[in-house]
């Protein structure tokens, strides 16, 4: 009996001496294994007198499974350590940079008009399309302004070797075409697209932009709803705290006519070289549907009122963006591209 | 328009300080864009650039002064040695080089600056730069004052001699009180014409702050004899010319005009000339009716000393003049459309003698001996003056007033006015009357205003009284025909005004301020709502093509026709501009991929890996239609590597690394045409070789739905890609480079989109995978082998995928192994070996008849 405890007592003594896997599976071998020391206890049963092999029995089967826990546990530690020790070595060096993905984009133009077609279907307008290439009724005329108007010098036109054909010079083409096909029913519409202006090309102007309109008509149709319709937009785009300021302005086709400003989304109305100083930035023309236009899209001006505002997403994408050169819109440098 | 704060404020009492004035101006519609301040401090609160703000000028340093005394600089002879009183105890002796004061000279009041003063340094070499002004010996001349040019005091860019004032400018005032300015530049936009005048604007300031208008006198103090019988006015086209007076001044003498005069012309951005010339232009700024004046005896010797005939008539064919600058004109022409246009003139019975609102004419001249005065006050129709002018190119303070219509009532206290001021400053005698012609004069227009129609308009509360000081303030007479409802004359200044209430309303709000207009959201009826599918889908595309790795590019619609030439001649004739800006952009394109080959050419000079696809429009003239088709495309083009290189090379085989660098091909591009086809859920689509001229004759594809062709794409003809090479600079980086392109028809597939799909049922059951290696001729297409495959296998028969190509040694020469994986699967069992076995067998059997294919089956492996 005494043996058995011996055995068992420098065992458990080796065991805790144990310092890698090696000595473990030596360990292992020694006692626990078939032909190790334990088995040689366990035949060593015959040799005990009878009355006295139960008592022998359970205390061999007792060694035998303090060993065993004493060992598992001791694997459990060697490999907790081992992986301690490849944690501690398997080490990348984080800052070398990732593969890259094969990846596209949209155009930064079209991100934008993305954007704002997003906030003007919240606020229930929809997307109404039209040619580019215009005729001067479409462009001129029927937005109140005949030929030789003063005003038609406000839009510097692109003209076809085609008598009377133009590239159109603002979306405005489209509030005919429009009310042409849903009169009498109310309207609300934005009209983006693509427009075109015989001017030198600078890095503040170009000969071809996106211009987007809206267009609201309707029995009930008020010039306050015009300033809550900007005023939201503002919000939408540049944020919630944006102010805008209304200035008095000309458009044939709209009267009321007005200039909306919004607060420097750089320097909140202190002034900064954004916005040159003066505190405000220009985002849009607007004003109440010249009776004259209603007229021409088939409204009566006495029944139906709306109005109208058109804006530059290439103008608002500068501002996004603090990009100070429109010619790097249609210059598609990927370059550029690729940081939108 | 030029307004010196100074001149406006005579006609409007008003004491708003400048930035607030400024504020109300730019709200109410004149937008002020620039603001000078000449001598004064910049008002706290006013932005003024830094090129438009000039020196101070201190009280104490820069005040006026006499000339007492002009000596001999003893030692040079460009400089002179002048004694002036400046209202202090001692004259003061200062040494100047100003070439009009001379020796002998008294009298003169002169701008003197006195030691400290700020001022432009004259002499300064490398541009404008303030410098203070210091004692200094100038030869051997101790000296501390100067007097002073336009030019050092930051009046204009004038620094040949030094300013002579009127000789009533009191000696010793601080000159900033005398001629200190703050100058506003108004942007006038088209309906606020009559703006274009201090009166104009005085009649705006006036109602936007409480004021009152004060408009200058324009009675006349006129001499016994009478102008009736000196002179005969005709209007030959009433149309042309709405009204037409002339007035005689006789005895002028030319000589400069007061120098308060000048200044205010100055400071107006207008130069000095002479009395009589000055005058009209003095009248001009302040009513806004431009004026012309004729040597009255010129005009007499043409009528051979007979009392001259003015007519006032459009050119007769091939008629000319020549005009005050001394260029001869012919007077008709035609125009853009080909259309005849004559110049109004304003002619004697001998000929022309103006170009009418334009210009005036060399022969009849006011020139420095000049005694009698003609003086015209007119009114033309702005239409012609407008073409006149823009053929001329001849755009003045006049002409483009003319341009932008005036009132004709204002005609005839502009005249006389200015008649007065000759009487006052040329000495002239005012002939007793006005010769006039007024054919154009009509009714003052009358407007029924309803203040509940404005509160509706506007969504804005509008008391009664509030409509009827803002209208009144504007010159609008009202009467109030029952409460709230007004009939509203328009006053005869303005020419904006249309039939309608909506031109009033504007006037309300806009002098009311839009700032107390409150923003609220439209309680109108919500329309029907509608989609615009052609754009759903368009951006879908865009979505598609982003996704498979492509960058979208925007190009302009503009080309020319040589950078698409070698794409193919064009078929139909090009939307070509008249007024074309630059020799690249003078067409609307037919091809989109053309702009987009420019792109990659652009991006070329600094990458090698160009992925990029364009949606947009081409413009295609229609047979028997005035505009053009515009349908939309899709544009592609791609070159370079399939992938990036990586830094890391341990973990990939040489063999991975080179399939990474590889170049793209063919096959990569169908991919991305593939994944457009299956993610629109296009029907029935297959490819066959293109036969598109532009592409490489056995490395392209038609897209095909249906059967119909939609477009094509593979590698760029390799004569195309020289072609384009040669065609400029622009192109040169598509040297030599496998150029992958494509244009398809975006709107025959957006056609081809189905309104709806169904999603196919996942089954629970396990599938069959079997491979099949086909061995055919080269002739036979992967696509005849997979449709055998297909038609073979029926309904058990879920997916075919090709996993390799085989060509070599080990199969006969002129013939390829196709080898596909096949999945065998049904939606309610679990397939047994038997039943696989006899679909595969199928499709083996098809394949051997059909396409005369040798087969290995095989279980899959995978």
């Amino acid at each position: 009996m005494s043996d058995l405890n011996t055995l068992e007592q420098r065992a458990l003594a080796e065991l805790t001496a144990v310092a890698d896997e090696d000595a473990l599976r030596a360990w292992n071998t020694r006692y626990l294994g078939d032909k190790g020391e334990l088995k040689q206890a366990i035949n060593n049963i015959k040799n005990v007198p009878a009355d006295q092999r139960r008592t022998y029995g359970q205390e061999v089967n007792r060694v035998k499974e303090a060993l065993t826990a004493a060992h598992d546990s001791a694997v459990a530690r060697e490999k907790e350590k081992a992986l301690e020790r490849s944690l501690a070595t398997d080490r990348l060096d984080v800052t070398l940079p990732g593969r890259a993905v094969s990846r596209g984009r949209l155009h930064v133009a079209t991100q934008v008009l993305r954007e704002i077609y997003a906030v003007f279907a919240d606020l229930g307008f929809q997307i109404y399309t039209s040619r580019e290439v215009e005729d001067d009724l479409h462009n001129f005329e029927y937005l109140n302004m005949p030929p030789h108007h003063p005003a038609r010098d406000m839009w510097d036109t692109f003209h076809t070797t085609t008598r009377g054909v133009l590239l159109r010079t603002h979306t405005s083409p489209g509030q005919i075409h429009v009310m042409r096909q849903f009169k009498p029913k109310p309207i609300r519409v934005i009209l983006p697209g693509m427009c075109y202006r015989y001017e030198a090309i600078t890095t503040r102007s170009e000969i071809m932009f996106h211009q987007v309109e809206g267009l609201a008509v309707g029995k009930h149709i008020r010039m306050s709803d015009l300033k809550g319709t900007i005023v939201a937009f503002a919000r939408r785009m540049f944020g919630e705290q944006r102010q805008v300021r209304i200035r008095s302005s000309y458009f044939p086709f709209t009267e009321p006519s007005i200039e909306v400003d919004m607060d420097c989304i750089v320097c909140s109305g202190k002034g900064c070289s954004l916005c040159k100083r003066t505190g405000w930035l220009e985002i849009m023309g607007a004003g109440m549907v010249h009776p004259a236009v209603l007229k021409h899209g088939g409204y009566d001006p006495d029944t139906f009122g709306g109005f109208a505002f058109g804006m530059g997403p290439q103008r608002i994408t500068m501002l996004k963006y603090a990009i100070d050169d429109i010619r790097q819109f249609w210059g598609n440098d990927l370059r550029f591209l690729q940081q939108f | 328009m030029k307004v010196p704060l100074s001149w406006l404020y005579e006609y409007v009492g008003s004491n708003v300080p400048a930035p607030q004035l400024v504020e109300r101006l730019t709200l109410a519609g004149l937008e002020v864009a620039s603001v000078r301040v000449l001598g004064k401090p910049v008002p706290e609160g006013l932005h003024v650039k830094a090129e438009d703000a000039g020196p101070v000028w201190e009280r104490d340093k820069l005040v006026i002064g006499k000339v007492l005394q002009v000596e001999k600089h003893p030692n040079a002879d460009r400089l002179t040695l002048v004694t002036v009183d400046y209202g202090a105890r001692e004259p003061k002796r200062l040494v100047t080089g100003a070439p009009n004061l001379k020796v002998g000279d008294v009298g003169q009041k002169v701008i003197v600056a006195l030691s400290g003063s700020i001022l432009f340094d004259g002499h300064s070499k490398d541009g404008k730069k303030l410098a203070e002004l210091k004692p200094k010996e100038l030869r051997g001349i101790m000296n501390d004052a100067m007097v002073c040019s336009a030019y050092e005091l930051g009046i204009s860019e004038e620094h040949e001699g030094i300013i002579l004032l009127e000789s009533d400018a009191p000696v010793g005032k601080p000159l900033v009180d005398f001629m200190g300015e703050i100058i506003l530049e108004i942007d006038v936009l088209p309906n606020m014409a009559r703006c274009l005048s201090m009166i104009g604007v005085a009649r705006e300031v006036a109602a936007l702050t409480g004021g009152t208008l004060r408009k200058p006198p324009h009675t006349v103090e006129m001499f016994a004899e009478p102008i009736e019988g000196q002179v005969k006015v005709e209007i030959e086209t009433p149309k042309l010319c709405a009204r037409y007076a002339a007035m005689l001044i006789k005895g002028v003498r030319i000589a400069p005009a007061p120098a308060w005069m000048q200044r205010r012309l100055g400071y107006a951005g207008m130069r000095p000339i002479s009395n009589i010339v000055d005058i009209t232009n003095y009248v001009m700024l302040e009513w806004g009716q431009p004026l012309h004046a004729f040597d009255y005896d010129l005009l007499k010797a043409r009528a051979g000393g007979q009392a001259p005939t003015i007519i006032v008539r459009p050119a007769k064919p091939g008629e000319k003049m020549t005009t005050l600058d001394g260029a001869e004109r012919t007077l008709t022409w035609k125009d853009d459309d080909g259309q005849d246009v004559a110049a109004l003139v304003i002619a004697d019975t001998v000929g022309p003698i103006a170009l009418a609102g334009v210009m005036g004419g060399k022969d009849t001249e006011v020139h420095d001996k000049t005694t009698n005065i003609l003086l015209e006050s007119a009114n033309f129709d702005f239409v012609s003056i407008r073409r006149t002018m823009k053929h001329f190119n001849l755009p003045s303070e006049a002409s483009v007033r003319f341009s932008k219509g005036i009132h004709p009532e204002i005609v005839r206290p502009a005249a006389e006015r200015a008649a007065e001021l000759m009487r006052q400053f040329a000495g002239g005698r005012v002939a007793r009357g006005l010769v006039e012609s007024y054919p154009g004069k009509k009714e003052l227009q009358t407007i029924a205003l309803e203040l509940e129609e404005v509160r509706n308009v506007l969504g804005m509360n509008f008391s009664r009284k509030e409509a009827i000081q803002i209208l009144r303030a504007l010159e609008f007479e009202i009467t109030e025909d029952a409460p709230e409802a007004f009939t509203v004359k328009t006053p005869p200044h303005r020419t904006d005004i249309q039939a309608g209430s909506a031109d009033l309303i504007e006037e309300l709000v806009r002098i009311h301020g839009y700032d107390k207009l409150p923003a609220t959201l439209m309680s109108d009826q919500l329309p029907e709502q509608h989609t615009n599918k052609p754009l759903v889908l368009e951006e879908r595309v865009r979505d598609i093509l982003v996704t498979a790795g492509l960058q979208e590019v925007i190009t302009y619609s503009l080309t020319m026709a040589e950078r698409e030439a070698p794409l193919g001649a064009p078929a139909l004739d090009y939307v070509t501009l008249r007024n074309p800006i630059s020799a690249e952009r003078v067409v609307m394109r037919h091809s989109v991929l053309a702009s987009v080959l420019e792109v990659a050419a652009g991006n070329l000079k600094h990458t090698g890996d160009v992925r990029i696809f364009e949606v947009g429009k081409v413009f295609l003239p229609k047979a028997g239609e005035k505009l053009p088709e515009e349908p939309r495309r899709i544009a592609l083009v791609l070159t370079g590597r399939r992938w990036r290189e990586f830094w890391d090379e341990t973990s990939a085989t040489a063999d991975a690394r080179a399939s990474q660098a590889a170049s793209l091909d063919f096959y990569d591009l169908k991919g991305v045409i593939e994944t457009l086809a299956g993610d629109l859920h296009l029907p029935e689509v297959s490819y066959r070789p293109a036969t598109a001229p532009y592409l490489h004759p056995g490395r392209s594809a038609e897209l095909l739905i249906k059967g119909q062709p939609v477009g094509a794409f593979g590698q760029l003809h390799p004569k195309v890609a020289a072609a384009y090479a040669d065609a400029g600079d622009v192109f040169k980086p598509l040297t030599g480079r496998t150029l992958l392109v494509g244009e398809l028809d975006l709107e025959a597939i957006l056609a081809a989109v189905p309104d709806r799909y169904t999603y196919t049922a996942l089954s629970v059951f396990p599938a069959a995978l079997r491979d099949i290696a086909v061995i055919v001729p080269e002739t036979i297409t992967a696509d005849q082998v997979s449709e055998a495959i297909r038609a073979g296998g029926g309904d058990l028969l879920q997916g075919v995928r090709l996993f390799d190509v085989y060509r070599g040694s080990s199969i006969p020469e002129g013939t390829k192994s196709l080898a596909y994986a096949l999945t065998y699967l049904a939606s309610d069992r679990t397939l047994t070996d038997k039943e696989v076995d006899k679909a595969h067998k199928k499709i083996e059997d098809r394949l051997k008849h059909m396409l005369k294919a040798q087969v290995r089956g095989q279980e899959a492996a995978r």
